[in-house]
């Protein structure tokens, strides 16, 4: 059924090149014999973060590749940069750096040899940016990549999506597996791209904290479906957490409950509308909540269905 | 010139950013007409959103503490400080009048309320 699909618009959407969003997916569907993206509707203003989220197989990469043009789709349509992705001209690819999980460079290369194969590929390539960052990141330039860490690996592929001049990076997983330095180095590196403000990020992690820090807009998937789209401050502002006695749960309007956490002890409930419920009750003491709770509480309320 | 932001705190760190750059403003550290770093490299010195950067300079022009320049950048207003300050005022009445109201609905005497003032006061900065 067509009918059922998910719209959480930022706003209007725009073919155009002005168009305020980097990346527009609008009514994406792939079907696999077991899994299926169904109507995946999300969009990246430009100028800012986009975190991805969702537990492994929700259907991260998968729309990923999709905005890519690694797999064909079902239905619907994803405009990058002002272009329908299936016939990206040539310069606008340029303008995309891209880092998938999993390095896909060859184990036998060194960092000059990548150097000389890259200018070959990307119209942009700047030797100068490259090599900073290269000395930056403390990546040896004469190891072959077979005997580098899986973060030195990681840092690589990043280096190389960010010195061709991209305007846009789509990142798979790009600080899972790294360990808390390393991390903290890339994001720091991702700030300081987003200072010019026709650039943009689309990047997809199951380490949430990561996405909290930096992101501006956070969008979660759940079994091939986009539950929320959203500005990540009102996500995290508007969202509420309680503990109360269980007996407490029903005095709560359920127009505000997201999800309820019962424990032996008590419960947890998760609200909405935090200001408003604040002010309609005063002896509920309403704690801070994290992407993380949120995305937990929302799951497991829709498992009970 | 100092930001400092909490993860504990209740306040949302848009608000950290706005209340302690109206301080800033308010007692003369940041001088009229004086340029304030971008939204974009202020995100980036104290690790978060540009989002959260920008809603608290868009606050900030919302109550006349900073105006921008498109292209150019966010700068102090050449504000009269005693309307500023009035405006701030009316907020603490505001807020003080509800606080007031709860206290005379839960029994609390004016002497109690005038020691958790203090304590709040010197607490929160």
């Amino acid at each position: 059924m067509k009918g059922k699909s998910n719209t959480f618009n930022i706003s209007n959407t725009s073919n155009n090149e002005n168009s305020k969003f980097a990346i527009t997916i609008n009514n994406l569907v792939k079907q696999y014999d077991d899994f299926k993206l169904n109507h995946i509707n999300f969009q990246v203003p430009k100028g800012s973060i986009m975190g991805f989220v969702g537990e492994n197989g929700a259907g991260k990469t998968t729309t990923m590749k999709a905005i890519l043009d690694l797999i064909t789709i079902d239905e619907g349509e994803i405009t990058i940069l002002g272009s329908d992705s299936r016939n990206l001209p040539k310069e606008k690819k340029a303008l995309i750096g891209v880092v998938l999980d999993g390095s896909n460079l060859h184990d036998n290369l060194n960092v000059n040899n990548i150097n000389l194969i890259m200018q070959r590929i990307y119209l942009n390539w700047e030797e100068r940016i490259f090599y900073e960052y290269i000395k930056r990141f403390n990546l040896p330039e004469t190891k072959i990549l077979k005997e580098y860490s899986r973060g030195m690996k990681m840092k690589l592929s990043i280096v190389i999506a960010l010195s061709h001049h991209a305007k846009l990076l789509i990142l798979d997983e790009a600080t899972s597996g790294l360990d808390p330095m390393v991390r903290e180095e890339i994001l720091d590196i991702f700030l300081e791209f987003m200072q010019d403000e026709e650039h943009t990020i689309l990047f997809s992690s199951h380490i949430i904290s990561d996405i909290e820090k930096i992101a501006d807009y956070v969008t979660f998937i759940h079994k091939g479906n986009i539950v929320f789209s959203k500005n990540k401050d009102d996500l995290i502002y508007q969202h509420g957490l309680i503990h109360c006695k269980k007996d407490e749960v029903n005095q709560i309007d359920k127009a505000y409950i997201v999800g309820v956490r019962e424990n032996r002890y008590g419960a947890e409930v998760l609200i909405k509308n935090k200001a408003l419920f604040q002010r309609q009750y005063n002896n509920f003491k309403v704690d801070r909540t994290t992407i993380e709770e949120i995305m937990l509480f929302i799951t497991r309320g829709k498992e009970s269905f | 010139m100092n930001i400092l932001i909490s993860n504990a705190s209740d306040k949302p760190i848009y608000e950290q950013i706005t209340s302690q750059l109206k301080q800033m403003i308010i007692n003369g550290e940041l001088e009229a007409g004086s340029q304030l770093s971008s939204m974009r490299m202020l995100a980036k010195e104290l690790r978060i959103s540009v989002i959260t950067t920008k809603r608290a300079y868009e606050d900030l022009e919302r109550d006349g503490f900073i105006y921008t320049v498109v292209g150019k950048g966010s700068y102090v207003a050449e504000k009269n400080m005693e309307f500023i300050r009035e405006e701030q005022l009316k907020i603490v009445e505001d807020y003080l009048t509800k606080a007031v109201e709860g206290a005379k609905a839960g029994g609390i005497e004016l002497d109690e309320m005038q020691e958790i003032l203090q304590i709040l006061y010197k607490e929160d900065r």
